[in-house]
């Protein structure tokens, strides 16, 4: 076991193997959304000592999250089964695809493709997100914000940690939202001394607690099932 | 070190400015606009200096401005000396770039509003370049709003002597290993790197006969931070090259072998007297000897920082303290023609 204090990073092959038991808890824990899929970037010969080892960098992403918000400011997402809420006000019972809203504005859903892309730089995951409606039009940065959750869009105004730039996908050589990585170290050295009472997680498990501070911030939450050890 | 700082602060391109036809309203059309643009510095730094030029024959409606080389929207946020070291395989001088006034590219390019997106851009990097070398960005988040300001100062005006007044609160240093000076700076042996790889398929002769580059598709972005290996041998820029893109050069890891002391500083001699000549003639590039089948193996056609072509034997330290930009990267375009279909 490794002596000296962690700093809250991992490296390029742990967040590769950790991607892939994120991916696979997801998969068991929220049936519900589509599964996030591993986009392989390239093939690294690592040469150790005698032997050679293959690892895969890649990054991982989910498309096409369906986000509605309401009027009342609640938000819930089209790819779940059930209708997650509907207005207090309104008697009808909703539809399994879409919410009632009180006024007579009509719900317009949006649409998210999210990806989670080791920053070599900054030794952390970082979030990169897109959004755009129904007819394909790209949302802007401002647009985006006021699409998010209330609560998210408060954490966004007050965390010093977490805020959101417009800024060159490293890959796709398109414009993409992306969460900012700065902190993200501290936090997650934080989070495992708090909350796990280890000074050296588990690296499988950084992303599955990575995810579950980033992800509410763009309104998607994970299960508690997902944090438990198999 | 002070000698190199200034070669690389006073690097400049001469530019040809010619505005989109589509935005031309006037009969004759404006010439086109003559500016010396520091390399260091920023595309969209330059537009007080062009806006004049072309003010009057706009038509209506809110300025987006962007460039744009032979149809290529120009990624603002990259150094201009970096840009023409990349898309113009043959120095073209002047440098003949389109403005356009309107119809920003939204869905290619990121937002650029004036000035204070490229600085912000800017304070970015260096936070990023900070974090690779020290492991937090102490340095630069503990630099007061002015300073910081005053640092940018000096690099939309290329003020070499402002820059260093103002980076001396930055803590900065030089690279250290067997071959430079010792003023430490790199606590964790990484230096950034920003990588641009061109792939080139097919085989020229003169860089006359590069094809253009008609799409950022065609390079690959490389932003990972090199790690030194401090074997006692030195580590040289080929090895760097090799070390940052191992999916081409797999085969081969270790730093090149048979070095000895004489011939590293004798590379650096030359490297100095070559890069007063900024056409970098007699300096090509060295094809890769890698030992293994030299059929299969990646040809490095062209590797230019600051728009020298360095030996691929120049330590890696000498170019990284010399050749980095002001927010501390070190900006290497290269050209590598892949043989197979192997593809980055």
């Amino acid at each position: 076991m490794n002596e000296s204090a962690w700093d809250g990073t991992l490296s390029a092959s742990e967040f590769s193997a950790s991607a892939q038991a994120f991916a696979e808890k997801w998969k068991l824990n929220n049936p519900a959304y589509p599964p996030w899929t591993w986009v392989k970037s390239l093939e690294v010969p690592i040469f150790a000592t005698n032997q050679v080892s293959l690892v895969e960098e890649g990054y991982l992403s989910l498309e096409n999250v369906c986000i509605v918000k309401s009027n009342d400011d609640e938000v819930a997402s089209c790819v779940e089964g059930e209708a997650s809420l509907y207005d207090k006000e309104d008697e009808e019972s909703t539809d399994s695809a879409t919410l009632t809203s009180s006024g007579n504005d009509n719900v317009q859903p949006y649409y998210f493709d999210f990806h989670i892309i080791y920053s070599a730089s900054f030794r952390v995951p970082v979030l990169y997100f897109r959004a755009y409606c129904s007819d394909g039009r790209s949302l802007g940065l401002n647009e985006i914000e006021s699409v998010l959750p209330a609560n998210s869009a408060k954490v966004l105004l007050e965390s010093k940690w977490t805020f959101i730039t417009q800024e060159e996908h490293p890959y796709l050589n398109r414009p993409w939202c992306k969460l900012h990585p700065c902190g993200s170290s501290d936090w997650m050295k934080l989070l495992f001394q708090a909350v796990e009472k280890v000074d050296r997680p588990a690296m499988e498990l950084y992303l599955v607690s990575w995810f579950s501070v980033v992800g509410p911030v763009i309104g998607l939450g994970i299960p508690i099932q997902m944090l438990k050890e198999p | 070190m002070k000698e190199a700082q200034e070669f690389v602060w006073m690097g400049a391109i001469p530019l040809q400015i010619h505005l989109h036809e589509s935005e031309v309203t006037t009969v004759p059309p404006p010439p086109p606009a003559l500016i010396l643009a520091p390399r260091i510095g920023y595309l969209p730094l330059l537009l007080p200096l062009i806006k004049p030029y072309f003010s009057s024959t706009l038509p209506p409606g809110v300025d987006t401005v962007w460039f744009e080389y032979k149809g290529l929207p120009l990624k603002w946020y990259i150094p201009t000396g970096v840009l023409f070291d990349l898309l113009c395989a043959e120095p073209e001088r002047p440098w003949n770039l389109t403005i356009h006034f309107r119809g920003y590219p939204s869905h290619l390019l990121i937002p650029c509003e004036g000035e204070d997106s490229v600085k912000w851009n800017f304070i970015n990097s260096l936070k990023e370049a900070d974090y690779i070398i020290n492991g937090n960005c102490k340095n630069v988040m503990h630099m007061s709003q002015s300073d910081q300001l005053e640092l940018w100062n000096s690099v939309v005006n290329a003020n070499l002597e402002a820059f260093i007044r103002s980076s001396s609160k930055l803590k900065s240093g030089t690279i250290e290993d067997d071959y430079a000076s010792k003023i430490s700076w790199m606590v964790l042996g990484k230096v950034p790197v920003r990588l641009y790889v061109w792939n080139v398929s097919e085989d020229f002769g003169d860089m006359e006969d590069a094809p253009p580059i008609d799409s950022w598709d065609r390079i690959s972005y490389v932003n990972r931070p090199l790690e030194i290996h401090r074997e006692g041998k030195c580590f040289t820029l080929h090895d760097a090259i090799k070390t940052l893109l191992p999916e081409l050069f797999g085969k081969k890891r270790k730093p090149s072998e048979g070095e000895n002391d004489e011939q590293s500083f004798g590379s650096e001699e030359e490297t100095k007297n070559n890069r007063m000549t900024e056409e970098g003639e007699g300096n090509i590039s060295q094809p890769l000897e890698t030992g293994s089948t030299a059929d299969d193996d990646p040809e490095i056609k062209l590797l230019r920082i600051q728009g020298i072509e360095p030996k691929l034997e120049t330590p890696i330290s000498w170019v990284a303290n010399h050749l980095r930009h002001p927010e501390n990267f070190l900006h290497v375009c290269v050209y590598i023609k892949v043989p197979s279909a192997k593809s980055l």
